[in-house]
């Protein structure tokens, strides 16, 4: 019989490997966000707050834009739902992996972001090592790099003095490399060409303040409609 | 008209809870006994990418093409994002090199 204490440093020293790359990603970006909420004029202890909290990072730097418009936290909760819809797709995939004993289980789904899911999905966990807890330590580890890396960037930016015009690139960089990423991987680009030219029509259309909840609207539609056309010409299997 | 601090702090929990209902639904609505309906795996293989093309757009929802500079910085950025990560795909070099480009740009030439 292993103790404990045993469990859990064989789980920690299975996961952690696994999370070296999110470390550099998280606390880059992490402190990107932290300098840029600071420079929006926020203290570090929001960003510090945020990741801990909201903990997915598209959503976040979005927020910083509600924060500064009028008051509406109707809309700041619809655009949560529809920025982070996929995380819908990710708890489908999850549904089976996730099914761990206690409260780990609850934590789990409450940090469960784009990369501590594709750790946990893409894991090949070791033979004798407990499932739950090393997917415990992967979504914990992830989830104190971007804590750690938004509180020293808010912190940086209140003590370095530097010109952040156009700082705020660094979320479009960002949707740019996961989506060439996704495009890369995928054997056919329907969802993706979808995805470009309903939103281009729905921005020209409805405007910038009011196009994401058509946009999305319309995609489920299409996707929906022509679900059985994409079968058939191998889309999907 | 800006927001108070209990404002910023509703708007945050709005955030969080819009956020935690994508995360906990698919366990609540499809416990583990029960089989996943064959439109909703499908939905989960297609959306993700559209999701993504979404998010492209909507990060640049405020560029001006018809007024000030266009949109050419953006646009030299978004270039030097899609060459270096084809070229390399090392994400983190990929973000940097085309928000450092942007900067510069935006700073010193427009």
């Amino acid at each position: 019989m292993k103790t404990k204490k045993q469990v859990l440093r064989q789980a920690f020293k299975a996961a952690f490997p696994n999370t070296i790359p999110i470390f550099a990603g998280f606390t880059f970006l992490g402190m990107a966000y932290g300098i840029y909420m600071n420079a929006m004029g926020f203290s570090f202890l929001y960003p510090m707050l945020m990741s801990l909290t909201i903990l997915a990072g598209s959503i976040e730097f979005v927020t910083v834009g509600l924060l500064l418009e009028p008051f509406d936290p109707l809309r700041a909760f619809f655009m949560a739902l529809t920025i982070n819809a996929r995380h819908l797709f990710y708890g489908i995939s999850m549904l089976e992996k996730y099914r761990v004993p206690g409260i780990k289980r609850f934590y789990l789904i409450f940090g469960m972001c784009d990369e501590s899911f594709s750790v946990n999905y893409m894991a090949d966990i070791p033979e004798g090592v407990d499932k739950g807890w090393f997917q415990f330590f992967v979504t914990a580890l992830n989830h104190s790099y971007w804590v750690l890396g938004a509180t020293l960037g808010g912190l940086l930016g209140q003590v370095i003095e530097f010109n952040t015009k156009g700082l705020e690139f660094i979320m479009t960089a960002l949707f740019i490399v996961l989506f060439l990423n996704q495009w890369m991987k995928e054997e056919s680009h329907h969802s993706s060409l979808i995805g470009l030219t309903v939103s281009a029509i729905c921005l020209i259309l409805f405007g910038s303040d009011g196009f994401i909840i058509p946009a999305m609207v319309l995609i489920l539609l299409i996707l929906t409609i022509f679900r059985k056309a994409f079968a058939k010409a191998g889309v999907v299997r | 008209m800006t927001m108070n601090v209990t404002q910023h702090i509703i708007t945050i929990l709005a955030v969080i809870l819009g956020t935690m209902a994508t995360r906990f639904l698919p366990f609540i609505l499809f416990p583990a006994d029960k089989s996943t309906p064959k439109y909703v795996e499908y939905l989960g293989k297609v959306l993700p990418a559209a999701v993504l093309a979404l998010l492209v757009v909507y990060s640049l929802k405020d560029v001006e093409i018809l007024t000030g500079n266009h949109g050419i910085p953006e646009l030299i950025a978004i270039g030097v994002v899609v060459s270096l990560h084809i070229w390399k795909k090392q994400m983190l070099l990929s973000i940097a090199g085309g928000t450092i480009t942007y900067m510069l740009l935006v700073q010193f030439i427009f």
